[in-house]
């Protein structure tokens, strides 16, 4: 398998607090990989690292071959990286459908002037990208939302959407940071077979971070662990769950 | 919510469902009310109808709204659609309306391409007061746009007082079109002045006046208006050509006022001349009637162009900005570039309105574009509806309103009844202060009951009225 992207040894640092020390894996294209760890251990810093919200002092950030490192987030979009967040960064005061256009952005051309008159090529163009959104709100069965405005919504729904809208990117490689945070079971569940089907129909790589541990077992083909910003640990659920480092840093150590 | 149809009404296209006017009852009240607005001067008291319906004082009140709207709406693409707060939006008016009147006075613009070189300047100009926008949000970013609001008005005032005139007001010529082929053609020589008829406010007499030879001597040619007096030189209705050794060899004069006028050649320095005189026709917009005919249809379709903007691509992208900027950064929206659109297109907005409002007055000044207009077009915009694409039609037409209409209505009967409640104050000091008591007052329950505007008021009263009998 192809390896999609490639965190080569990041250290980051805020100050004299270190959230990442030469931290490294490899994300094969088309795997679901999962990343855990302690509350703090660094895990949405290291995705805020990958799609370029924070630029690490050391090391390298390889996508698709490329050294990304030092690209500004929007670019980084454009190459295919989407992502949602741990704490819902929607559009609040927009509809659902206009937070899926608006993620379009990258793959509309109508500018300005074409757009103030909106006709031909821009109706046209807008007409093309909302039948790909309204496929994306078929598929996260949201349909009943589709123009409620985003901010009245629940908490559980809001999460959907925000999914949403990352795929509304047509990613290639998709960031969720705790996708399931806050869910009832049900939802969980509900959430888990969404990133299920994506991986299955589009072949989109997807990296996630997770708390329930149960569920990442379940999902993931690999996982990497994280403490104190250092990687702990690297392998499949089966490797990682017998895992004496892993176990240390969730369950603390054994009294001999 | 504001999508809700009435029964019966299903969207079957995408088409449909994104129109702005769904059923055919929508776009016939949308162009009835555009009709109206087209008609109200025709059948005004000074009207080419006579019929006398409408009172003057409205059609020019509807004009100045439909100016400010503008203004307004450029302030609501940057402020309500974009969220970057903006109090400089007065002094992009300034370079609008000094942009355009002086290249009418010193290059020879006419008032069409006036106007689109001066909101590419204002956009301009807009976009390097945008670029502090980089660095900060909210709070500091009004600092730095206070910035513009102190140092356009001071660089008009005093730098380029040669082209702006400073502290007194600058006369801007009228806008035409034509003149049309000349339908007169005169001799002129020393001995015998001409004397014409004008007479038309909307198709005036244009002359032009060109001397046969200027060899020896120094011409004057002296224009004569109905009222007895000879046009100064400078005068924006009249524009003098010059030889190389500055000497007269010629003028353009625009006769607009109904009488006769006389036109004569003398020379300074003895000598004769011979001139020839040409008079055509043009239509001229100098009548307050004519000068809504220019606002009001492009008011119109800079509201239709802004929603279409924000109903798309790039509109999307300000609202993602507004709402969510690290969101939008992180899917591939480039939010300075953006944010810099934002106050261009704010600032042509602004620029529009600012020229609209130099040629509608015809005579310029910059008490009209100091901090205070620049506040109070925010107040106009929170009290429409910041961030509806009717926002600034709403809040524009209902401040001006209160200030023009409700205001001079309760004045007589509040400075009567305010004295006596309020003893102990001077009757002087109170009766100065109802104005902006009650701006300010509006302002307030206006912030206090509806803050989201009257504009999201008028939606739900539309959705309750596409609904009724029911109410869900």
């Amino acid at each position: 398998m192809p390896v999609k992207l490639h965190v080569n040894k990041i250290s980051l640092s805020f100050g004299g607090i270190k959230a990442l020390s030469e931290v490294e894996f490899q994300v094969n294209a088309g795997e679901i990989f999962a990343v855990i760890g302690p509350n703090g251990a660094g895990k949405t810093s290291l995705i805020n690292s990958i799609n370029g919200f924070y630029t690490p002092q050391e090391g390298s950030i390889i996508f698709e071959g490329g050294d990304i490192s030092h690209m500004p987030p929007y670019k980084r979009a454009a190459l295919g990286i989407s992502r949602t967040f741990q704490n819902i960064a929607l559009y609040t005061n927009a509809t659902v459908l206009d937070n899926l256009m608006a993620a379009r952005h990258i793959h509309m051309k109508t500018g300005m002037m074409s757009g103030a008159l909106f006709w031909g090529a821009a109706q046209r163009e807008e007409i093309a990208h909302r039948r790909r959104v309204e496929e994306i709100i078929e598929f996260l069965e949201m349909e009943h939302i589709r123009k409620s405005i985003v901010g009245t919504l629940s908490y559980g729904l809001r999460k959907r959407v925000e999914l949403g809208r990352a795929l509304a990117l047509e990613p290639t490689l998709l960031l969720l940071d705790e996708p399931m945070a806050g869910m009832n079971v049900e939802e969980k569940e509900d959430m888990a077979r969404f990133i299920l089907d994506i991986h299955e129909l589009q072949g989109t790589t997807i990296m996630l971070i997770e708390h329930d541990i149960g569920l990442v077992m379940d999902i993931s083909h690999r996982i990497a662990v994280i403490d104190f910003g250092v990687k702990i640990g690297e392998g499949a659920p089966d490797e990682i769950s017998r895992d004496e480092a892993v176990i240390t840093a969730y369950l603390g150590e054994e009294e001999v | 919510m504001a999508n809700i149809h009435p029964a019966g009404v299903f969207d079957t296209t995408y088409e449909e469902d994104m129109s702005i006017d769904r059923t055919a009852r929508d776009k016939l009240w949308k162009n009835l009310a555009f009709l109206a607005l087209l008609l109200a001067p025709l059948v005004s008291v000074s009207g080419p109808l006579g019929l006398g319906w409408v009172s003057d004082q409205y059609i020019g009140l509807i004009a100045r709204i439909a100016i400010f709207v503008i203004a307004v709406q450029g302030l609501n693409i940057l402020v309500g659609y974009t969220g970057q707060i903006s109090l400089g939006h007065a002094a992009f008016m300034a370079i609008g309306a000094y942009g355009s009147a002086i290249l009418a006075r010193e290059l020879g613009f006419s008032f069409w391409t006036a106007l689109p070189a001066s909101a590419l300047l204002t956009g301009l100009i807009g976009l390097l007061f945008g670029l502090p926008s980089l660095r900060v949000k909210g709070f500091y970013l009004a600092m730095a746009t206070l910035a513009a609001q102190f140092i356009i008005p001071w660089a008009l005032r005093y730098p380029m007082e040669d082209l702006t005139g400073g502290t007194r007001p600058l006369n801007v010529p009228a806008p035409m079109i034509g003149p049309f082929a000349s339908y007169a053609d005169d001799k002129l020589s020393n001995d015998e002045p001409l004397v014409f008829e004008a007479g038309d406010p909307y198709f005036v007499d244009v002359i032009s006046v060109s001397l046969e030879s200027v060899a020896g001597g120094s011409p004057v040619i002296e224009v004569v208006n109905p009222a007895g007096d000879a046009v100064p030189y400078g005068d924006v209705s009249m524009t003098v050509y010059r030889d190389a050794a500055d000497k007269v060899t010629g003028l353009s004069y625009i006769a607009s006022k109904a009488g006769a006028y006389q036109v004569s050649i003398r020379a300074e320095d003895g000598g004769a001349f011979e001139a020839t005189v040409q008079r055509s026709k043009a239509l001229s917009f100098a009548t307050s009637i004519a000068m809504y005919y220019i606002i009001v249809p492009l008011a119109v379709l800079l509201m239709f162009l802004a929603r279409n903007i924000i109903r798309t691509r790039t509109g999307r992208a300000f609202i993602s900005v507004r709402d969510n900027d690290l969101a939008a950064e992180l899917l591939g929206i480039n939010v300075f570039t953006y944010k810099l659109r934002a106050f261009f297109l704010s600032a042509v907005y602004a620029g529009i309105a600012g020229c609209l409002l130099a040629y509608e007055r015809n005579s310029l000044s910059l008490d009209a574009f100091q901090l205070d207009t620049s506040i109070e077009m925010l107040a106009m915009l929170i009290i429409g509806g910041a961030g509806f694409p009717l926002g600034a039609m709403f809040g524009v037409t209902f401040i001006r309103l209160l200030q023009e209409a409700m205001i001079p209505t309760l004045r007589p009967w509040l400075s009567d009844w305010l004295p006596q409640l309020l003893p102990f104050v001077d009757a002087v000091n109170i009766t100065s202060a109802i104005n902006p008591i009650l701006f300010g007052g509006t302002l307030i329950i206006f912030l206090v009951l509806e803050p989201r505007g009257i504009a999201h008021r008028w939606e739900v009263f539309k959705v309750a009225w596409k609904l009724r009998p029911y109410s869900y």
